[in-house]
């Protein structure tokens, strides 16, 4: 009997022990195979773009469909296409997250309602936001494949993830600085311009600068918006292509485009990097961490 | 207090717009659509012989399809291993490995599409060719889809793992229970609802994605038979046709557009709604 009965509890902790080990293997396996399959992308990007790229590369007109020149002209466009991204949507998300900060720690019925309607916004698929910008920018407002169209479909899509920020930044503020503020009979204007955003701006900043990670990142939105042409942008009423459209056209559309496709990934994902160190920079700043894509109680 | 009040209106302004914006899309979409929906009748997108467009054909099934089954794979592929990750960080990883595996996992969110897509048209791509056919097919698109939506899987599921009460865990280890056997009946049952949440965003990410499957798909319109057959998704489809379609093919693409959005919307939905009964 005693006999038996240390022999089950024997088997028993032979049987956990073994599933402990499995469990263990299993979870490092695929930790590590997800963290080698990223190193596997980044590293193939790297030692085939590297080989491609050099000064010229970066300044220099495309030729020949792409196989041959550089990126000179693309870049032009994508910075004038975020610049333009930029202009609306900053504006638009500061002025939003104000208005869903303005109670602290109450939610009002009217920032539920936003909050709901960012919630959507920040699902919607970029190929739609591709027809929406084609059906309402290019061709109802006149726009055309343009630039602008370009750059305003895209300030439509980071708007969700920079007022997330932004909200996120301006929540972050002490609401003592706003008491003692108030407290000293400053105006809600005056605590806003004078305490609550100076404290707020690198936190703030790190939302722009991932907003713009986004935008650099988009290329279905941009395909029917900015369109495809690759010669130097003259006006923002002209087409121009984004990097990212730019590395679909040569590897989808341009037979041996491949090795230049490789060359101009490699810019974006050495901008992206750059971007994502930025980011991390200014939220060490200001000890602010956001890591939910959604979130928000209603 | 004039400024307050100037200051008030000005950004709840601003905020009405920021939220009339999905209002637009859907109004636009909608007027776009509508002559195609009016004249054609929404069975006719599944009754049709096939997709000929220019012989006014609109099956839109065979991509229907195709985007149910790439995205339904490719949840398949980023749960168990974004779930795994999310342990990984919270349970087995010593401290500076874990810091360095959220950096990473957040790279990985960060990569553009059309990267994926070079990856996996010049890598993956000749590596699946090898079982058969070209390589471009509904299964490499799956696993780059995979991989792309991963992410969203394991840095929701990390957030709703790290937020469990300590306790619970400290409770648990107190009785006795292995590691394995913590994580099994205490960690995951208490986190279901986050990395619910996180499966389902990862699955509107893996229905609106456009580029990598364009990339990788084949984008050939006929009826999936196997995984190893190419295919054209819906979003693939308005990415190629827009350019050149007229009237009636263009409405039938905002029609698809349309699908897409309510299915993503009404998820999304779901899920907010959810977090809302959970607060």
């Amino acid at each position: 009997m005693n006999d038996s009965g240390t022999a089950t509890s024997r088997v028993i902790g032979v049987r956990h022990h073994r599933r402990e080990v499995c469990v263990t293997v299993a979870v490092w396996t695929a930790a590590m195979s997800v963290i080698g399959l990223l190193i596997w992308i980044l590293t193939d990007i790297a030692v085939r773009g590297l080989a491609e790229i050099d000064f010229g590369f970066l300044i220099s007109d495309m030729q020949n469909a792409g196989r041959e020149g550089g990126i000179g002209p693309i870049i032009l466009s994508t910075g004038l296409i975020l610049l333009v991204c930029l202009v609306v949507s900053i504006p638009l998300s500061f002025g939003t997250a104000i208005a869903l900060t303005e109670r602290i720690g109450q939610e009002t019925g009217f920032a539920c309602n936003v909050r709901r309607s960012l919630d959507v916004l920040a699902g919607v698929p970029s190929i739609v936001f591709g027809l929406f910008g084609n059906a309402f920018f290019a061709i109802t407002l006149g726009l055309g494949y343009s630039i602008l169209s370009g750059g305003l479909t895209l300030a439509c899509m980071v708007l969700p993830i920079l007022i997330r920020t932004s909200e996120q930044a301006l929540r972050a503020v002490p609401a003592e600085y706003q008491y003692a503020a108030a407290a000293l009979g400053m105006k809600r204007t005056t605590i806003l311009f004078r305490v609550v955003l100076p404290v707020a701006m690198p936190a703030l900043a790190a939302g722009v600068v991932l907003s713009i990670g986004r935008a650099l990142a988009e290329t279905a939105a941009l395909l029917f918006t900015s369109g495809y042409v690759a010669r130097s942008p003259e006006s923002l009423l002209d087409s121009g292509r984004s990097l990212s459209v730019h590395i679909y056209d040569l590897a989808m559309n341009v037979p041996g485009g491949g090795a230049r496709a490789y060359a101009t990934a490699c810019v974006l994902v050495a901008l992206l990097l750059m971007i994502n160190l930025a980011t991390a920079f200014l939220l060490r700043m200001t000890g602010v961490r956001h890591r939910s894509t959604t979130g928000g109680t209603c | 207090m004039r400024s307050d009040r100037s200051l008030t209106i000005v950004t709840r302004t601003l905020a009405a717009i920021s939220a009339a914006i999905v209002l637009l899309i859907i109004g636009f979409l909608l007027r776009e659509a509508a002559p195609a929906l009016r004249q054609l009748g929404l069975s006719r997108f599944f009754t049709d012989e096939s997709w000929h467009p220019l012989s006014s054909q609109f099956n839109l099934t065979p991509m229907i399809v195709a985007t149910l089954v790439t995205s339904a794979g490719a949840i398949l592929i980023a749960a168990p291993l974004g779930i795994a990750s999310a342990v990984f960080v919270n349970f087995y990883a010593p401290h500076r490995l874990a810091v360095w595996h959220r950096r990473l996992i957040e790279l990985l969110a960060g990569i553009p599409s059309v990267v994926f897509g070079l990856w996996g048209l010049m890598v993956l791509a000749p590596i699946v060719a090898t079982f058969g056919g070209s390589g471009q097919n509904l299964f490499t698109a799956t696993i780059v889809l995979g991989l792309m939506v991963l992410p969203t899987v394991a840095l929701l599921s990390d957030a709703a793992i790290a937020a469990l009460p300590r306790p619970w865990i400290q409770g648990a280890a107190a009785l006795g229970m292995g590691r394995s056997a913590i994580i099994g009946w205490v960690v995951l049952p208490g986190a279901r609802r986050g990395i619910g949440s996180g499966i389902m965003l990862a699955l509107t990410r893996a229905f609106g994605e456009t580029m990598a499957v364009l990339m990788l798909a084949g984008n050939i319109v006929e009826m999936p038979s196997s995984l190893l057959s190419p295919g054209r998704t819906l979003n693939a489809n308005i990415a190629l046709e827009l350019g050149y379609a007229t009237a009636g093919h263009r409405s039938v693409l905002f029609v698809s557009g349309l699908m897409l959005m309510l299915v993503v919307s009404c998820i999304v939905l779901l899920i907010s709604h959810r977090r809302g009964h959970q607060a």
